[in-house]
């Protein structure tokens, strides 16, 4: 075994400080990516939760919902597809979160922290992999929803846009799983956490409308940043949802832009001072 | 490259953490450039806090550090270009392979791809890990674990490197293989600050040794003076006088 120290320590790098946090979190993204390729089992145990799902509320809960509602099954599921779509982003906070810890505990963070990259990088590469992994599960989401007989009635503009809102609200939730992972005391605890997810994903206007739910619970279910996403979604699918009669209904467009920029505004500024507190 | 600047210099390093007291309680070190400098102590002495400090991993409450000629307080970034650090509290990701984890840590110290794969083929090959290259680094045995991880340590040939601990639970063969490595690169001019546990392993490799009891520094000097200064035959007995006495 020979070691040698001439590994090329160029003191100045090129480019902008901008540029490098860039390509920082591009190459943390690349190793959460390659993780998923090497166990596939985990993105296939993601992709469980939504196709299932589909598969219970559609049709096991499908017809009486729609009685409830008024509706036939089939226009239910119009109306649960983008609720799923949204539950989906929510439930990929438990990856991010288990993920995060698990760096903690390892050490990778800590060798991260030691190196002369950008220390948001250190972060944002998670959440930008979640991004990626996002648009890869809605993709499949959308096929499945085909296949369901879902189908978005306001061409490919609408379609766009409302991918686009669903991305930016994992983006969202991407940083709250980070900032979890980085206050529990380990991937098991985040693990036991989990099911916390379950309020955040249903009590909102995903499965059930707001309106059928009792008041005391329609409230939360209102302001839940789901909601404003799913409705949006909703219209831009051109999917039944019936008149939009809440605040948030009515401006669900604007809320879904609002509710995932100010809880990365949050969460992400709280994430990092986190990090630095790591060494304390 | 021995200058008279030493490579690592503190004063008075102290750290605590509230509802524990003291872990660092004046921590002095001056370690000349091009050497490799012992910090000896049982568990909780506070070695380790002190290779974090030093490391930029652990924030401290007065006293002065310089690494490498750099304010360890004031010049975080550039005292991470110039150092590495490997063993117990720094990992590599197990998941990927081993030359997936020396490019990424390569592109995260700012090389550009072709170049971090031509180093990650360079470190692949002197730590002896090319036919592991391409597996998971879960599969590795302890030894190869560990040599990854000074591979990685070693990407941007640091000036200071940080060994904390780099041999606990190694087999024999994987520690020599280790020191093997810490040897040469102490000849080719990199300063190392290594913790350990194990006298020996300080005996074999350290020109001077620095011995901490709970956040002091209770004895310095080489293994050699450590030894005659309590009249001991070796090490042990030396640290057993010695830390006993504080």
């Amino acid at each position: 075994m020979t070691v040698s120290i001439d590994g090329g320590m160029t003191e100045t790098v090129h480019g902008s400080r901008i540029t490098w946090a860039m390509v920082d979190t591009w190459v943390v993204a690349k190793r959460h990516l390659l993780h998923l390729v090497h166990r596939p089992d985990e993105l296939l145990g993601t992709l469980m939760i939504p196709v299932m799902a589909v598969a219970m509320f559609g049709f096991v809960f499908g017809e009486a919902f729609g009685v409830a509602m008024d509706v036939p099954g089939a226009e239910y599921r119009e109306f649960l597809l983008p609720g799923l779509f949204a539950l989906t982003m929510a439930f990929g906070i438990g990856n991010t979160t288990i993920s995060v810890a698990e760096d903690v505990r390892g050490g990778v963070l800590d060798r991260m922290r030691s190196l002369p990259m950008s220390p948001v990088a250190v972060l944002a590469g998670r959440a930008l992999a979640d991004v990626i992994l996002a648009v890869v599960e809605l993709s499949i989401l959308l096929a499945l929803g085909t296949l369901f007989g879902w189908q978005a009635h306001l061409g490919l503009g609408g379609v766009i846009a409302a991918l686009g809102l669903l991305v930016l609200l994992r983006m969202a939730f991407s940083w709250v799983g980070i900032l979890l992972g980085l206050l529990v005391s380990g991937p098991e605890a985040a693990m036991k956490y989990f099911a916390l997810v379950f309020p955040l994903a249903m009590v909102a206007d995903t499965i059930v409308p707001t309106d059928l739910m009792p008041g005391w619970l329609a409230l939360p279910a209102e302001w839940n940043p789901l909601s404003s996403t799913v409705i949006a979604t909703r219209e831009l699918f051109g999917n039944t949802a019936g008149p939009a009669t809440t605040w948030v209904g009515e401006h669900a467009l604007t809320m879904a832009v609002l509710w995932p920029v100010a809880i990365i505004a949050v969460c992400l500024p709280l994430a990092m001072a986190r990090l630095r507190r790591l060494g304390r | 490259m021995i200058t008279d600047e030493p490579a690592i210099w503190t004063q008075g390093l102290r750290k605590s953490y509230p509802g524990r007291g003291a872990a660092l309680d004046g921590i002095d070190l001056a370690v000349p450039a091009g050497t490799v400098h012992g910090l000896l102590g049982p568990n909780g002495a506070g070695k380790t806090t002190t290779v974090r400090i030093l490391a930029t991993l652990a924030s401290f409450d007065s006293g002065q550090a310089w690494v490498a000629g750099r304010n360890v307080a004031r010049d975080r970034a550039g005292v991470r270009a110039r150092i590495g650090i490997a063993g117990q509290y720094a990992a590599v990701d197990g998941v990927l392979s081993g030359r997936q984890n020396l490019e990424m840590f390569a592109r995260l110290y700012r090389m550009r791809a072709r170049e971090a794969r031509a180093r990650a083929d360079e470190l692949l090959e002197r730590f002896d890990l090319v036919e592991a290259a391409g597996r998971p680094v879960r599969g590795y045995s302890g030894g190869m674990r560990r040599r990854l991880d000074l591979a990685v340590s070693l990407i941007r040939s640091p000036r200071v490197l940080f060994l904390d601990e780099p041999t606990t639970g190694l087999d024999p063969r994987s520690r020599l293989e280790v020191w093997d490595a810490v040897r040469e690169l102490a000849d080719s001019g990199t300063t190392v600050l290594l913790t350990t546990q194990y006298l020996e392993e300080a005996d074999r490799l350290c020109s001077r040794i620095t011995m901490v009891d709970r956040g002091r520094v209770v004895a310095e000097g080489t293994p050699a003076e450590l030894k005659s200064s309590v009249g001991g035959r070796d090490l042990d007995e030396a640290f057993l006088l010695i830390t006993e006495g504080a």
